[in-house]
């Protein structure tokens, strides 16, 4: 599904990541964990085309898409949560995951100015989607609120709303747990789940949760420094002495 | 469109039909004319600043490209006037991109100073090359549809705010959709705005188009109401005008741009009573309301409304 090969990245004199590569397979949750520093995000804002890498490549479905801009990475599929969160603030919930729909819609200035029929039409289907969106994600009762008007967990749980009106293949999820408490937690990770079983999206989530991370994945990957020191299931990770080091530190 | 909008459309038709009806005056009927043409450029600033986020101080350039360009056509070349407006829109589309092109890796500050130094050079371009020079021109025909000849201040009136409405609704109807929303969007943030899929650079350059092409059909309304134009009518002076009406009416509504170009071009016609003072009294009041007024008028008023009819909805 995805492939990132040999992927390098400095800034400056600082090198975030180096000769980084795995593979995410498709239909499966994985994990990118690792210490503060070690380049998660990094990594993430490369596939997403936040910036381009310096060396190496990166392949979707078959296709390069290393160095695309972002906007070409999401129609290929893609789509993504951030760190923290970035809803458009001063939208509501409806509209907020209506402009997800936005690349797998046409309509422009002068066919929605004229309100042809298409134009409705569209319109119409992005509406009845959206609210479906809504409605699976547990926040049609939102509906009309502003986003930013939220508590936080919910603006989480939004974003992924917001990611899934693309209908991507592969998801990326940048900490979505971060100030989310044991309960909320709990039910994120069962909706990561579902995505997986029930919506075959493939994800792909950095977070720092390891109670979360061990229960929902299916590979962990483990970078330190910029590179990756372990990839394999939770439980082949959680007994690799190196990832133990990175976490722990070792004896000298 | 929601309710409240066509509501409002439906008021304002009436009111532009029905006024007049009832005044007689030509000098109502002229402010009438002159509010028109300053909403229309209004309007699109709305769009441009209140939905896209982005700042214009060159609307004047492209006020200044209609009426030069369509009262060139048809005053030198004898083309159809609304043959003209159109061929005016579609230069103003053409120097928006120009604008737009270099105006989208900067922001805030950078951009203001950037889109005031394009309204100054199309107002040095048209003193320098400009026909007739910095004293312009005259002779420019009126506003004609195959034989109807707009000459009366009363039928101007109603061609005026026919293309407000028309505006109007266009904007509306893309606003309340797929591309009105990704403007908002863009507005909200620009890192999720890409993540989502939206071209932001094409937006940009998109909405600077349209907000051009709202101001160049009213330098060509401008033009051919008034029938003699110079450069002295495209200034700086008039693109800091603008961004007064919109910021006083309230950038986040489209009809904060009417309601404010309305007030601003009334405003000096009642303070004529203070005679010399008049500019002195014009500035107070439009510092006060920048300094109390922050939202802008329209804004202020939703809210006002919204807050009076709560009680009721929580009644039901």
């Amino acid at each position: 599904m995805l492939a990132i090969n040999t992927i390098g990245k400095s800034f400056g004199g600082l090198i975030a990541l180096h000769n980084v590569s795995f593979r995410v397979d498709g239909g499966s949750i994985s994990a990118l964990i690792g210490p503060n520093g070690a380049g998660k995000t990094t990594l993430l804002n490369i596939i997403s085309g936040i910036f381009p890498t310096d060396v190496g490549n990166i392949s979707f479905s078959g296709a390069t898409i290393s160095n695309l801009p972002s906007t070409k990475i999401a129609r290929a599929g893609i789509s993504r949560t951030f760190q923290q969160v970035e809803l458009f603030g001063d939208m509501t919930v409806l509209e907020n995951v209506m402009v997800g729909r936005y690349s797998r819609t046409r309509s422009g200035f002068i066919s929605s100015g004229l309100r042809l029929p298409f134009v409705r039409k569209e319109e119409k289907e992005t509406r009845d989607i959206s609210l479906r969106i809504l409605d699976y994600i547990g926040l049609i009762g939102r509906k009309d609120e502003l986003a930013s008007n939220l508590p936080l967990g919910e603006q989480r749980i939004l974003e992924i709303g917001r990611a899934l009106a693309t209908e991507p293949g592969l998801l990326l999820l940048d900490e979505p747990a971060a100030g989310l408490n044991i309960r909320e937690t709990r039910s994120l990770g069962e909706m990561i789940v579902r995505l997986r079983d029930e919506k075959k999206i493939t994800i792909l989530l950095v977070e720092h949760d390891m109670d979360l991370v061990m229960r929902i994945s299916d590979r962990i990957t483990v970078l330190n420094f910029g590179e990756v020191i372990a990839h394999g299931t939770p439980l082949e990770v959680q007994k690799d002495q190196a990832v133990i080091g990175a976490y722990l530190g070792t004896e000298e | 469109m929601n309710r409240d909008n066509s509501l409002a459309v439906l008021i304002l038709i009436a009111v532009v039909i029905f006024l007049p009806l009832v005044s007689g005056s030509t000098y109502v009927i002229t402010i009438g004319v002159f509010s028109g043409i300053n909403a229309l450029i209004a309007i699109g600033l709305c769009i441009l600043m209140g939905y896209a986020g982005q700042v214009s101080l060159g609307q004047a350039g492209f006020y200044g490209i209609g009426a030069y360009v369509s009262a060139t056509l048809t005053h030198h070349y004898g083309l159809p006037v609304p043959l003209s407006v159109a061929a005016a829109m579609i230069v103003s589309a053409f120097a928006a991109v120009i604008l737009a092109v270099p105006s989208l890796r900067l922001k805030g500050h950078y951009l203001a100073v950037a889109t005031l130094s394009f309204g100054e050079i199309i107002n040095i371009v048209l003193n320098e090359w400009g026909p007739g020079g910095p004293s312009g021109f005259g002779d420019i025909p009126a506003f004609s549809i195959l034989d109807f000849i707009f000459d009366t201040s009363t039928s101007y009136f109603y061609l005026v705010w026919g293309c407000v409405v028309l505006v109007l609704l266009f904007s509306f109807n893309f606003i309340n959709s797929r591309t009105g929303r990704a403007l908002k969007a863009m507005h909200g943030s620009e890192l999720a705005s890409r993540a989502m899929g939206l071209d932001v650079t094409a937006l940009k350059i998109k909405v600077f188009v349209i907000s051009a092409t709202y101001a160049s059909l009213a330098g060509s309304l401008y033009a051919h109401y008034v029938t003699f134009i110079s450069p002295s009518s495209f200034t700086l002076f008039y693109s800091i005008l603008v961004l007064m009406m919109v910021v006083i009416g309230g950038i986040t509504n489209l009809w904060g741009g009417v309601a404010g170009a309305i007030l601003i071009t009334i405003l000096p016609e009642l303070l004529r009573s203070f005679e010399e003072f008049d500019v002195l009294v014009y500035g107070m009041i439009l510092t006060l309301s920048l300094m109390f007024l922050r939202k802008g008028i329209v804004p202020l008023l939703i809210e006002k409304i919204n807050h009076l009819r709560g009680p009721l909805i929580a009644g039901d």
